[in-house]
C-alpha cells in the first residue's frame, strides 16, 4: 500500500529525514517510536503532504502511483489520513461544517454523491458512538478551546467518519487519561479492516497493548535504527533508546 | 479650485425667493460653509490615509429624474427575504412609491419621505435637521446642500416598532456621473424602539457619488439599532456620515457592512449624553482590486458610566486599501466610562494594505478604556489541516477568510439580514465551482 524509499527531507537548510525506508502492506499496524526531535512527526506530515517540509531525495509510492506528486487534499481524498499531534484550532468554522466539508470531498473523489446536513447528521450520530462523544461539541468551532484529550478524541472522530485507507496517528495517546486512551484506541480498533493500515506514533508502550502492531520500527536522528515485531517496543520500554543509538554510532 | 463649481450649480438649483423659509437658510448657509472648506485633503488629519482628489476632480450634478425602468426584480436583489419589513426605495436618489410598501405601523409613528416631511411635519425638521451632523465637516455640509430626499422617522415615547424598516438607495445607468445626498432623521423618543437597516445598492450606474448623512436621535430609555449595507458599484463613490446623539439609558446599535465603492468613507458617530448609554458600533468590509475602504468612528463620552462597544474585522484582497480610525474621547465629567475597541484586517491580497490608527482622547481618571488592532494573513496552519481532510485550497482560504468574518457577523441580530450578507461575501470569496 505505502512504500518508501531513501526518503531525505529537510526543513529550510536542516535535513531531518536522512534516509527512511519503510514497507507498509494492507491489514498491517505498523509502530513507529524514538527519541524527541528524531524526525517522527516530520515523516507524518511528509506523508501527508505539508508544503512547510521539502522533499530532497527519495520516493513514495502509495497504491501504485507516486505520492509526492499529489496535493495535500488529493491524498487525503485518495485514503491517507493524518491525526496531527498538535491538532489545529479553526475558530469561525463548526465542527458539523467542516467535517461535512471534508466527508462530501473525498465521497466526491470516490465517485459518490454528497450528502445533505440532515443525512449527514445520522451518519455522525453513529461516528459520535465510535469516539463516545456528544453531539454538542459538533456545533463548536473546530478545536478551538477543547482540551487536549477532546482533540484528539476529534481526532479520531475525523478518522472514522472518513474512513482513511491509511491512518497515520502521531502521538494521538499523548495527553490522553485512562479512560480516554482506551476509547481512542478501540475507536482505532473498530475502524480496522483487512483493506486498510495503521502507522502509529507513540512513546508509550501502553498504547501497543490496546492497538497491537505487526511491526515496531525505531526512529532516531533521521533514520530507521531497527525493525522488528510489538516485543522490540518492550525492550525499549525497559532498556530507553541509547544502546541503540550507541550500537548505530558505532556502526556509522 | 475645484469646490466652487458646487456653488454654481447651488445657485443654478436654489429658489432664493423663500430664503427665509428653515431649509432654504439651512442649505444656504451649508453651500456657504462648504464653500469655505472645500474638501479634505491628506493635510487633514481625518483623512490622511484617504485622498478625495478623484471625488473632487470630477463634478457631480445632482442626479435628475428619468423614467423609472427599476422592477421589483430588481429590487428583490436588496432585500432581505423578509418581505414583510417596511420597504422605501429610492432611485438615484428619489423616492419611488410604486416600488415600496409598508406594513402596518402604529398610527402615531411617522415614517415620512422627505418631501412629506416638508408637507406634514415642517416644525420637526425646522427643530432637528442639521443639529446634530458636524456642518464643520465637508460632505455633510455638502449633503446639506444639495439634499432633496431621504426618510424621517418619528417614534413616539414607548413605542416600540417591531418591523423593520428598510430603506434602499439603488442607483441605475441614469446615475452615473451624478450625485445624490440622501438624508436620514430618526428620532427615538423615551423608551421608543426601532430598526432601521440603510441599503446602498447599484444596477449599474457607472461612476456617481453617494453622499448620505443620517441624524438619529436616541431618547432616554430608548434604543435604536441601526445596520448600513453598502453595496455600491466598483466604480462609485460613497461617502456617509452618522450622527447619533444618546440619552441616559438609551442603546444605539450601528452596524456598517462595507463591500462597494472604488472610493468610500464611511464615519459613524456617537455622542453619549445622558448616564449610563450605551452604544455600539461594528462593522465589516470587504475589499478586493484597488477598492479603497476608509472607516472613521468617533465615541464622544460625555455623560458618566457609559459604555461603548466597537468591532471591526476588514477583508482585504487584491491591491486594495483599508483604513480604520477609531476615535474615543471622554469627557473630564465622564467617570466611570467603559470603552473597548477591536480592529482586526485580514489581508488576503500580496499588494493589499490597511492602516489602523485607534486614537484615544481621555480626560477623566477614572476610566476603562481598551483597544486592540491586528493585521494578519490567512493561518496557514489551518489552511494545511483542512486540506489534510481533504478540503481542496481554494475551499479552505474561503471556508477560513468566512471564518475571520463570522465573529463580526454574529452580531447581527437580524436574522436574515445575516444570512443575505453571509451570502454576498460568500459570493465575493468562494469561486463558483467549489459551493
Ligand atoms: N517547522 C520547523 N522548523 C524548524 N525545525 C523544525 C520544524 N519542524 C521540525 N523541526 C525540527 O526537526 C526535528 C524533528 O522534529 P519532529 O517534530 O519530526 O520530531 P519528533 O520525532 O516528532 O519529536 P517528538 O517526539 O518530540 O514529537 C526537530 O529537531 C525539530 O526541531
Ligand atoms: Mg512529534
Amino acid at each position: 500500500m505505502l512504500k518508501i524509499e531513501n526518503l531525505t527531507a529537510n526543513v529550510g537548510d536542516k535535513q531531518i529525514l536522512k534516509g527512511i525506508s519503510l514497507t507498509v502492506n494492507a491489514g498491517e499496524v505498523h509502530a513507529i517510536m524514538g527519541p524527541n526531535g528524531s524526525g517522527k512527526s516530520t515523516l507524518a506530515q511528509v506523508i501527508a503532504g505539508h508544503p512547510g517540509y521539502e522533499v530532497t531525495g527519495g520516493t513514495v509510492t502509495y497504491d501504485g502511483q507516486d505520492l509526492l506528486d499529489m496535493d495535500a487534499e488529493v491524498r487525503a481524498q485518495q485514503g491517507i489520513f493524518l491525526a496531527f499531534q498538535y491538532p489545529v484550532e479553526i475558530p469561525g468554522v463548526s465542527n458539523a461544517y467542516f467535517l461535512r466539508a471534508a466527508y462530501n470531498e473525498v465521497r466526491k473523489a470516490r465517485g459518490l454523491e454528497e450528502v445533505d446536513p440532515m443525512e449527514f447528521l445520522d451518519i455522525m450520530t453513529e461516528k459520535l458512538k465510535i469516539v463516545e462523544m456528544t453531539d454538542d461539541m459538533l456545533q463548536r468551532s473546530v478545536n478551538f478551546g477543547f482540551s487536549g484529550g477532546e482533540k484528539k478524541r476529534n481526532e479520531i472522530l475525523q478518522m472514522a467518519v472518513l474512513e482513511p485507507k491509511l491512518a497515520v496517528l502521531d502521538e494521538t495517546d499523548s495527553g490522553l487519561d485512562i479512560d480516554a486512551l482506551r476509547i481512542v484506541a478501540e475507536g482505532v480498533n473498530k475502524l480496522k479492516r483487512p483493506d486498510n493500515a495503521t502507522i502509529v506514533v507513540t512513546h508509550y508502550q501502553r498504547l501497543l497493548n490496546y492497538i497491537v502492531p505487526d511491526y515496531v520500527h525505531v526512529l532516531a536522528q533521521g533514520r530507521i535504527l531497527r525493525s522488528g515485531g510489538k516485543e522490540l517496543a518492550l525492550e525499549l520500554e525497559e532498556r530507553g533508546y541509547d544502546w541503540l543509538l550507541e550500537t548505530a554510532g558505532a556502526s556509522a | 479650485m475645484p469646490h466652487l463649481k458646487y456653488r454654481e450649480l447651488f445657485d443654478a438649483a436654489a429658489p432664493q425667493a423663500a430664503a427665509k423659509d428653515f431649509l432654504p437658510k439651512l442649505k444656504i448657509a451649508a453651500i456657504e460653509h462648504f464653500e469655505a472648506l472645500g474638501f479634505p485633503t491628506t493635510r487633514d488629519e481625518d483623512w490622511h490615509f484617504t485622498s478625495v482628489s478623484p471625488i473632487a476632480e470630477r463634478t457631480f450634478r445632482p442626479a435628475r429624474p428619468a423614467a423609472l425602468t427599476v422592477t421589483n426584480e430588481d429590487v428583490a436583489r436588496f432585500t432581505y427575504v423578509d418581505s414583510h419589513w417596511h420597504l422605501l426605495v429610492f432611485v438615484n436618489g428619489r423616492y419611488e412609491p410604486t416600488l415600496s410598501r409598508f406594513a402596518e405601523l402604529d398610527a402615531e409613528v411617522q415614517v415620512m419621505t422627505f418631501a412629506e416631511a416638508l408637507k406634514e411635519a415642517p416644525e420637526l425638521l425646522a427643530e432637528r435637521l442639521g443639529t446634530l451632523a458636524p456642518a464643520k465637516q465637508a460632505f455633510t455640509a455638502l449633503n446639506t446642500a444639495f439634499m432633496a430626499d431621504g426618510v424621517v422617522v418619528k417614534v413616539p415615547k414607548g413605542v416600540v416598532v417591531e418591523t423593520p424598516i428598510h430603506i434602499l438607495y439603488l442607483t441605475d445607468a441614469h446615475a452615473a456621473n451624478a450625485s445624490m445626498h440622501p438624508r436620514t432623521l430618526v428620532i427615538a423618543e423615551r423608551h421608543a424602539q426601532v430598526t432601521l437597516v440603510e441599503t446602498f445598492g447599484s444596477l449599474g450606474g457607472g461612476t456617481y457619488f453617494t453622499n448620505h448623512v443620517a441624524e438619529v436621535v436616541v431618547g432616554e430609555g430608548a434604543r435604536v439599532d441601526h445596520y448600513k449595507v453598502q453595496r455600491e458599484g466598483h466604480e462609485a463613490f460613497h461617502v456617509g456620515t452618522t450622527q447619533a446623539t444618546q440619552e441616559r439609558d438609551s442603546i444605539y446599535h450601528a452596524f456598517s457592512f462595507a463591500i462597494g465603492a472604488q472610493l468610500s468613507r464611511t464615519n459613524v458617530y456617537s455622542k453619549l449624553l445622558g448616564e449610563n448609554a450605551e452604544v455600539r458600533l461594528n462593522g465589516l468590509y470587504a475589499l478586493e482590486e484597488s477598492q479603497h475602504a476608509d472607516h472613521q468612528t468617533f465615541v464622544e463620552h460625555i455623560a458618566p458610566a457609559c459604555s461603548s462597544r466597537e468591532v471591526y474585522k476588514g477583508i482585504l484582497d487584491g491591491t486594495s486599501h483599508g483604513v480604520f480610525n477609531g476615535k474615543v474621547y471622554v469627557d473630564p465629567q465622564a467617570q466611570q466610562t467603559d470603552g473597548k475597541q477591536t480592529n482586526h484586517a485580514l489581508l488576503l491580497g500580496d499588494g493589499a494594505r490597511v492602516d489602523t490608527k485607534p486614537q484615544l482622547e481621555i480626560f477623566a481618571d477614572d476610566v476603562k478604556c481598551t483597544h486592540g488592532a491586528t493585521v494578519g494573513r490567512l493561518d496557514e496552519m489551518a489552511q494545511f489541516y483542512m486540506k489534510s481532510r481533504g478540503i481542496g485550497g481554494e475551499r479552505a482560504r474561503a471556508l477560513l477568510t468566512y471564518a475571520f468574518a463570522a465573529e463580526v457577523l454574529e452580531l447581527i441580530e437580524l436574522d436574515s439580514l445575516k444570512v443575505a450578507l453571509e451570502r454576498v461575501l460568500f459570493e465575493r470569496f468562494i469561486p463558483p465551482e467549489t459551493v
